[in-house]
């Protein structure tokens, strides 16, 4: 049997993840703190959560396809993205960043303000707030972020089959590889690679929980 | 340690408008839930932003919208002590403390140590926030805003949302460490007694608007408006009007009253129900009541009386337990000199 769905799939939600978790944490950070246009700036990078992935996939063909304008300046340095490894994770950032930026949010909202106005007047710079105060008493909501992005990286299938396309042993992945299998007529396959799925993502949101409670209980 | 604020802020129901100073003293802002006291607060310490105005503390000018100048909070030196207390959940007490702290290691360190024992929180180092009592959690609050070289305490309802023992327990150790304090320190509340019992002077706050400032004693003796009157807890207040000189009509009791002057534009006639007093005959301001109701309070009783024959409005007269002994109607005397007399 042909690992490489799997090791693709983990490997291209794994970057995605890192990517997503510091881009998805700054976002939260920066839309908390917005004076204006909050709710246009939330509503733009949740969209890719309610949008098709199919359309996600269309827009990334779109701009940063071959003929766009970003495809044409990468091309000048032989750089070309679409149906690589580095599309696949480009998809899967943007499907699972919206997770990651609201589960981050969530967790912001949910802590005292007065916590961080108390340090504000003691005199603690907002980056010490930030990294000393803001994200430790955060965690348990980034670390859920995390989970599911993860979880939803890799699974994500509409957009990677439209940007990265599914090219074995280079950006097929797990749930691409389902698709190819079933329409193949190979079930075996397909029901092999959704076991896979199944019990990673069930594994992470298991351990996930196991965590959180138990750092509950410690208080 | 000088404190002048003179602000304006829109709020959703009206505009704040505040203007005191304060030095060396505990300055007090009462007022009724929402009325903006807490805004001046964070106003002041830099956590919300007013329209427009002039703070300044000890000739640093804080704020100050014609010249442009607003201090970011971490630049104010004012020490806030909130409500709940505001300890950082994941930091131990000694982390608490050491993390507001200035200098250098050794000074932090220094300074930490210091205020744990000036405070009585040997042993407590190593605990976190949650598993400290309210009063404890309240001097972590004060340690830690001294570490940090605060110029002036702002106290936001510190004692609200405690049960009645705790509240006084924490209002005796906070007595303490104000005195030692010395500072100016401003109090924000909506509790007369604790008000008066903590403070020098006291600013009263209606809709956003500051109405009498001056000395504790004088504001409770002479509230001057209707809202601190209200606020100071007056519980006796009827609309009134001048008859001449020396008489006034109150409209909804219904009696004549002889006062030493009536102001010209007379609005209210209030009086506290402590200082009705029992008269044996008839006399000036002395008039008979027939007794409505009769409510027995933990250690006084209040009895509820209105003119007799009248539909006035009813009048609480409230005197201690043994002083009452069951009865249709009572002679009482509006002492002239215990009316709290409202202009327009």
């Amino acid at each position: 049997m042909d690992f490489s769905p799997l090791i693709i799939s983990l490997e291209t939600a794994l970057t995605a993840t890192v990517v997503t978790f510091f881009l998805g944490i700054g976002l939260a950070y920066g839309v908390v703190r917005l004076r204006y246009f909050q709710g246009i700036a939330d509503a733009i990078i949740t969209l890719p959560m309610v949008l098709p992935p199919t359309v996600v996939g269309f827009f990334l063909l779109l701009f940063l396809g071959r003929k766009s304008a970003i495809g044409q300046f990468l091309l000048q340095f032989d750089i070309n993205l679409v149906f690589t490894w580095q599309a696949a994770v480009i998809a899967a950032v943007i499907v699972s960043l919206p997770l990651m930026y609201r589960t981050a949010r969530g967790a912001f909202e949910q802590l005292d303000v007065n916590i961080l106005n108390a340090a504000r007047t003691l005199g603690i710079s907002e980056w010490r707030i930030f990294w000393r105060i803001l994200l430790p008493n955060s965690w348990q909501g980034i670390l859920a972020g995390v989970v599911l992005s993860f979880t939803r990286a890799l699974g994500e299938f509409g957009a990677t089959i439209m940007f990265a396309g599914n090219i074995p042993g280079k950006t097929q992945t797990m749930s691409t590889a389902i698709y190819a299998a079933v329409q193949a007529n190979d079930y075996d396959s397909a029901y092999n690679w959704a076991m896979v799925i199944v019990f990673f993502s069930l594994f992470f949101v298991v351990l996930m929980n196991a965590y959180t409670s138990k750092m509950l209980s410690r208080g | 340690m000088k404190l002048v604020v003179n602000i304006r802020k829109k709020l959703r129901n009206f505009e704040l408008a505040t203007d005191f100073s304060a030095e060396n003293e505990v300055f007090a802002l009462l007022g009724a839930s929402g009325c903006g006291k807490s805004m001046t607060l964070k106003c002041i310490a830099g956590i919300e932003t007013p329209d427009s105005g002039f703070i300044s503390l000890n000739d640093r000018i804080l704020f100050d919208s014609e010249k442009n100048i607003n201090l970011p909070p971490q630049k104010r030196k004012v020490g806030y002590l909130f409500q709940n207390y505001a300890l950082f959940p994941n930091m131990t007490i000694w982390e608490n403390i050491e993390f507001a702290a200035t200098g250098t290691k050794e000074e932090k360190r220094q300074k930490t140590l210091e205020n744990i024992r000036k405070f009585s929180l040997e042993g407590l180092e190593n605990a976190y926030p949650n598993q400290l009592s309210g009063g404890q959690q309240q001097r972590v609050a004060f340690a830690r805003i001294l570490v940090a070289d605060s110029e002036i305490l702002l106290l936001d309802e510190p004692f609200s949302a405690l049960d009645n023992y705790l509240k006084w327990q924490l209002e005796l150790e906070f007595t303490e460490i104000l005195k030692g304090y010395g500072g100016t320190a401003v109090l924000v509340s909506h509790d007369r007694g604790e008000v008066f019992r903590l403070a020098d002077r006291i600013g009263v706050m209606n809709q956003g608007h500051l109405e009498t400032v001056s000395g504790k004693h004088e504001v409770f003796a002479d509230p001057k408006t209707l809202a601190s009157t209200l606020l100071t807890g007056c519980k006796n207040i009827s609309k009134a009007h001048c008859i001449d000189e020396h008489t006034l009509f109150a409209e909804e009791w219904g009696v004549e009253l002889k006062v030493q002057k009536v102001p010209e534009n007379l609005q209210y006639v209030a009086i506290r129900a402590h200082y009705f007093t029992e008269s044996e005959t008839d006399g000036e301001n002395v008039f008979n009541f027939e007794v409505a109701q009769v409510i027995e309070d933990t250690f006084s009783y209040l009895v509820m009386v209105r003119l007799v024959n009248s539909k006035g409005k009813l009048l609480r007269w409230e005197l201690e337990k043994d002083k009452w002994h069951e009865r249709m109607a009572v002679r009482l005397k509006l002492p002239a000199e215990k009316l709290i007399l409202l202009e327009k």
